[in-house]
């Protein structure tokens, strides 16, 4: 049996720290996400418009978010903007400002398939029964949407949470940092740390997203 | 009279616990119209799936010609080459033409030229009036359509029995004549078919026998003339009564 | 903060052509590990998918943990765990290859689910057409079941392939000269912000828009399998 380097983790507080990073990269996909649902709607609803003018910014704003990888608009903001506004902006701030860009965007395109998914007829068969559109929107079009919705947003959220591992990137200490620094201190105690380290960040990982995913599939199916 | 084409002895065929089809015996002879009615779920659609090994059978045996029709059997291809079979919902291949979906298995499966494959399909399509139709999709035409070419695709491959499974079941009412009117022709050049049908003019018409199934078992079998008009067991004189109500109900709307 | 008078708002139009021809090999390093990351994953999607799809024992249960495992854990730590991790248990790594494999690691899962999504949109009944006219399965497999499910996967395929083009950014973590690593090296260097991030995005685009655009073509013409109607 060779030395997997999984002692370290047992040593000092080092499990401790690195769960905590781990909870400042939920933490930051949280909160991103917090904002992005009630956004994405908000756009979703927007794109589902007849004005021309609407839609085509919401479509460009979309677009361009979705083309980009996340990664060069973490470095956009918080390098970028750094510069062209003289504003000093923290990694932390960075991610959030990007993730929930991101989320908005892609909550928005989710919130437009559902909306555009539920057939005419519903409309139509509801105006036949004497439903007012407000009525029709709140019995008939909105619980649908939502029940298409939940399981997409909740994936959205495992996406989020994936995505914050590039936080590492831009300086924010986080669950792969402090993986990192674990590593390089306990380089001569057990310099197979590497390996038991960063295979428990990745059990880790798939501990906080997996739940997630299975409620989601579970949901999709139920509901389907 | 003309030798049996096939033979089904001793059917059973179960779905987990649920009895399907009873101990069924069943002779078709050559160039007969077998005619199958019985209520939903009495196992009628379920006998073609079998005939055509597209089930495994719990006990009993099918012969096609003498030859066993096993589920997973070795030389399946080849005997279903000689079994065509349409289905309620078609089963147009939505990728290929019209006259794609028809030549796909005469030159795949049985290597034949393309040319004569062709003619062939074309003759048949006009003869269902379809000519116009070779190159069009599927999805581009009516019900009634898609039902003529599946029945064309399964006429090209030359077979020795064709099972039609409550083919018109999912046409539009005034679709459902140019399907019939197809099977009837199919019926007068002497072809053999088994057909499972809820139109019971057009069972009348086409059948040379008329077989009741219910509850998995052949509870019946006549001359149309005797099934339609006397029949012997209380169940199909209730499926039967079944018809006429609606023809009443449907009277009384209109006084 | 910093000290913007010193360049100037201007934008430094001497230091892109300059630092050019490195983007343009950073761009040909993320293209190369991208398509042939790409391309495994594609052999790894179809052989997943068609372990599922015929259900075969054992294999379908390694499957499923690997596509469960794979989609749910980020492309950076796998490829730590890949580059940094593997080397300790006496498994060599070099960062390319890790690129590749992490990428196809990430990616087989993907392909592996549009596949099998594809496969499933065919009902049952078109392959028991096809047996009924006397095709083998594997003839009803190369003739009816992949032409449509094939062309039912073009969307999610092509989503997917943006996707793990999207993905190389971070392949800068395990020190490969990547787009995203020249940029960062060239805002530490020299403060070129505008200008390095400037190009960053121009390459990204220059690789991820004419795929992006080639995508929603194919989507638009692949669009028959509309049974019905």
């Amino acid at each position: 049996m060779p030395d997997l380097g999984l002692e370290v983790l047992f040593k000092g507080k080092n499990m401790a720290r690195i769960l905590g990073g781990l909870g400042v990269a939920l933490q930051i996909s949280l909160v991103s996400v917090c904002i992005s649902i009630p956004l994405g709607i908000l756009l979703g609803a927007l794109m589902t418009w007849k004005n021309p003018v609407t839609k085509a910014i919401l479509r460009l704003y979309l677009e361009i978010i979705r083309i980009m990888p996340q990664m060069v608009l973490l470095f956009l903001v918080y390098f970028g903007t750094t510069r062209a506004f003289g504003w000093d902006l923290s990694g932390e701030a960075s991610a959030i400002i990007v993730f929930t860009l991101w989320g908005t965007a892609e909550m928005s395109d989710l919130v437009r398939g559902a909306l555009i998914s539920i057939p005419v007829h519903q409309y139509e068969s509801s105006a036949a029964l004497g439903l007012t559109k407000a009525q029709t929107y709140l019995y008939i079009i909105i619980p649908q949407t939502i029940r298409r919705l939940i399981p997409l947003s909740i994936n959205l959220i495992t996406r989020m949470i994936k995505t914050t591992s590039l936080i590492l990137m831009i300086g924010v200490v986080e669950v792969l940092k402090v993986a990192q620094q674990i590593i390089e201190a306990n380089r001569m105690a057990s310099p197979n740390a590497a390996f038991g380290v960063y295979l428990t960040v990745l059990v880790l990982y798939f501990i906080a997203c997996w739940p997630i995913s299975m409620l989601a599939k579970y949901l999709e199916k139920r509901w389907r | 009279m003309a030798e049996s084409l096939l033979t089904i002895e001793h059917l059973t065929k179960r779905f987990g616990d649920a009895l399907i089809l009873d101990d069924l015996s069943l002779t078709v002879r050559q160039g007969e119209v077998v005619v199958v009615v019985g209520p939903s779920g009495c196992g009628k659609s379920t006998l073609l799936r079998c005939i055509n090994a597209l089930e495994p059978i719990q006990g009993g045996a099918i012969r096609l010609e003498g030859e066993a029709v096993e589920h997973k059997g070795k030389n399946l291809p080849e005997l279903r080459q000689k079994i065509g079979m349409v289905f309620q919902s078609y089963e147009l291949f939505p990728h290929l033409t019209v006259l794609d979906n028809i030549l796909l298995a005469p030159m795949k499966v049985q290597k034949r030229g393309k040319e004569d494959v062709k003619r062939e399909a074309l003759e048949w399509l006009e003869r269902v009036g379809l000519k116009e139709k070779a190159e069009s999709y599927p999805r581009q035409l009516s019900g009634g359509q898609k039902q003529r070419v599946a029945i064309v695709r399964a006429l090209c491959m030359h077979p020795e029995i064709l099972l039609f499974d409550e083919v018109t079941a999912a046409l539009d009412p005034e679709m459902v004549r140019e399907v019939l009117d197809v099977m009837l022709d199919l019926a007068h050049q002497g072809r053999t078919m088994i057909i499972v049908t809820h139109e019971m003019q057009f069972a009348r018409a086409v059948a040379d026998r008329v077989i009741f199934i219910d509850d998995g078992k052949i509870l019946e079998e006549a001359t149309p003339d005797e099934f339609f008009e006397a029949p012997k067991t209380e169940r199909a004189k209730k499926f039967l009564n079944m018809f006429e109500f609606h023809r009443e109900a449907k009277q009384d709307d209109r006084k | 903060m910093g000290n913007p008078e010193k360049e100037g708002s201007v934008t430094d139009w001497a230091f892109i052509r300059e630092y050019l021809p490195m983007y343009q090999e950073a761009a040909i390093l993320t293209v190369r590990i991208g398509f042939l990351g790409i391309a495994i994953s594609i052999v790894v999607g179809l052989l997943c998918s068609a372990a599922q799809y015929f259900k075969v024992p054992v294999l379908r249960a390694i499957v499923a943990v690997y596509v469960e495992f794979s989609r749910n854990t980020p492309l950076l730590v796998q490829l730590f765990f890949i580059y940094y991790g593997l080397p300790k248990i006496g498994i060599p790594t070099d960062a390319e290859m890790c690129g590749v494999i992490g990428l196809a690691f990430l990616g087989g899962s993907y392909m592996a689910e549009a596949f099998r999504s594809g496969l499933e949109a065919i009902e049952p009944i078109q392959m028991e057409s096809s047996l009924s006219l006397g095709m083998t399965g594997a003839q009803a497999m190369r003739y009816v079941i992949l032409p449509q499910a094939v062309s039912i996967s073009v969307p999610a395929f092509m989503a997917n392939v943006i996707f793990l083009l999207k993905e190389t950014s971070v392949f800068s973590a395990i020190s490969l000269m990547d787009l995203m690593f020249t940029a960062k090296d060239l805002i530490g260097l020299y403060y070129k912000t505008t200008e390095s991030l400037f190009l960053l995005v121009v390459f990204y685009l220059l690789i991820l828009l004419p795929i992006s655009i080639l995508g929603s073509l194919l989507e638009r013409r692949l669009r028959y399998a509309g049974f019905g109607a």
